[in-house]
């Protein structure tokens, strides 16, 4: 019933899969959290771009953002980051549009984690001394990672089924070779599709259930 | 006794409604459905102002004259490449005329008339490049095509595995590319190529390699086991190739783009 899987590497795009997702996820929880604190911070001409920047990349498509890396910085200006073969191009230009994109939603729900934490809380900080910075780092976002770990899990999903957009400029994920198979085999394209749907289960739902628990352990109770 | 009555014309109202959409492909109004690609210029594209032309749209039409449907009773359905095995097999259409090869695996699903055309995989590339004289050279050359299509697959399992491959959604994405120089050729079969090359926008920039990477039969896509159906586009598109419509058509639609095409295939799909 599955020999049809015969011939394609379905661990290796998978691989992929989970490699484009890690990555972007390290990079868009350390932007996501310069923008959170660009939001809240004292400066005005921060907080402005930051608010200008995170409404407009979370209103842009994400397609249209990773066509845009390809198309516009790779084809037309030249970007390479750092050179080697088209593949791995290609794939570091990915994950820049999927840090981009994700990025403003781990600000959002990093704000609203910051605003779970009580006034008096900074109020008190910054009567012993401490600058924003400090303010920000040492007391007000420990507090407030706490209380996003659910939102931010979703987020970390949603990422997870995001990566497939990054079929559109050729990255060799999971996405692509089931366009490869639909293409090729045709008589099985409804098992095709079930199997890579099986594999985003696997890839997401421990991710969920696992986080789902660190949220319920680490939860700031007030 | 009255509410039986009307139950049971309701039931019949709605057999023979389900029965209408059952065999959608429209025999009952006199209307017939064709497949074809909304946008593949030479072969079947959308004009902006509604118009359906290509090669593909002039044989779907001749055959449909065959078959005894005027000008006016077609429909044109749009058929995505993923899609057409199971529009064929729903019925949602008579038959797919749209760059669809031969292959074993698709005639699991459906059958084939024809084949109407005979294409090859070959490059596109600009101008004044003369540095693609044989396959090995594509193993050092950055190419495009579109994502998870045969002609990719082919660069990378067979041709050159080595040869950096940027796959985008459209070919249209690719031209982008070729014309800044960051790819250098686009590949697809020479029948879409010479399409793009012809087009107004583009006329005068590129040109075929002229490399016959492989042979793509193109067919008639039918309901699977349809004999007559077969039977009777078969003669249709005999009758276009002995007529001189084939020729006009391929002469219409490929024309500006020098393209070297083959001459009518015999027709093997027939049993």
């Amino acid at each position: 019933m599955f020999d049809f899987l015969e011939g394609y590497d379905l661990l290796g795009a998978f691989w992929v899969t989970v490699q484009l997702t890690v990555y972007s996820a390290i990079g868009s929880l350390v932007w996501g959290t310069l923008l959170a604190a660009m939001r809240v911070s004292p400066v005005p001409v921060m907080r402005g771009f930051a608010a200008v920047y995170v409404n407009l990349m979370r209103n842009t498509p994400l397609t249209i953002v990773i066509l845009f890396t390809s198309l516009g910085l790779n084809q037309t200006l030249g970007v390479t980051l750092a050179g080697g073969d088209q593949d791995s191009v290609l794939f570091r230009l990915a994950v820049l549009g999927l840090i981009a994109y994700t990025a403003t939603f781990v600000c959002e729900s990093l704000r609203a984690g910051i605003n779970t934490v009580p006034m008096g809380q900074a109020e008190a900080a910054r009567a012993l001394g401490l600058s924003f910075p400090q303010v920000l780092a040492l007391v007000v976002l420990p507090q407030a990672f706490r209380a996003v770990v659910a939102p931010l899990t979703n987020v970390l999903i949603a990422l997870t089924k995001n990566t497939t957009v990054a079929a559109t400029i050729g990255v060799a994920e999971a996405a692509l070779l089931m366009k490869e198979m639909i293409e090729v085999e045709s008589d099985a394209i409804f098992l095709v599709f079930s199997v890579f749907a099986f594999g985003f289960v696997v890839l997401t739902l421990p991710m969920g259930l696992l986080l789902g628990w660190v949220a319920k352990r680490v939860a700031v109770k007030r | 006794m009255k509410f039986r009555k009307s139950a049971a014309l309701a039931a019949t109202v709605l057999t023979l409604s389900l029965t209408a959409t059952a065999c959608g492909s429209g025999d009952d109004d006199g209307k017939i459905k064709i497949g074809i690609k909304y946008d593949q210029p030479g072969l079947g594209l959308k004009t902006p102002d509604g118009e359906f032309k290509g090669f593909d749209v002039d044989v779907a039409t001749y055959v449909a004259k065959e078959l005894g449907y005027k000008e006016s009773d077609i429909e044109w359905v749009k058929a995505p490449t993923p899609e057409r095995e199971n529009m064929l097999s729903r019925g949602d259409v008579k038959f797919i005329a749209a760059s669809y090869s031969i292959t074993p695996e698709r005639k699991e699903k459906v059958s084939f008339a024809g084949p109407y055309f005979l294409a090859h995989q070959d490059l596109l590339v600009r101008k004044d490049d003369n540095s693609f004289k044989d396959v090995k050279v594509l193993n050092d050359k950055k190419l495009c095509s579109v994502t998870g299509s045969t002609s990719a697959q082919n660069v990378q399992k067979k041709f050159a595995p080595k040869a950096d491959l940027q796959q985008y959604p459209g070919y249209s994405q690719c031209l982008t590319g070729l014309e800044n120089e960051a790819v250098d050729a686009l590949t697809t079969d020479d029948s879409i190529l010479a399409g793009y090359a012809a087009q107004k926008d583009h006329q005068g920039k590129f040109k075929l390699a002229g490399l016959n990477l492989s042979n793509e039969n193109y067919g008639i896509g039918i309901k699977k086991g349809d004999k007559k159906l077969q039977a009777d586009i078969n003669k249709a598109l005999e009758k276009m190739v002995k007529d001189g419509a084939w020729e006009k058509a391929v002469k219409d639609n490929f024309g500006p783009a020098d393209y070297k095409y083959e001459p009518a295939p015999k027709i093997t799909e027939n049993s």
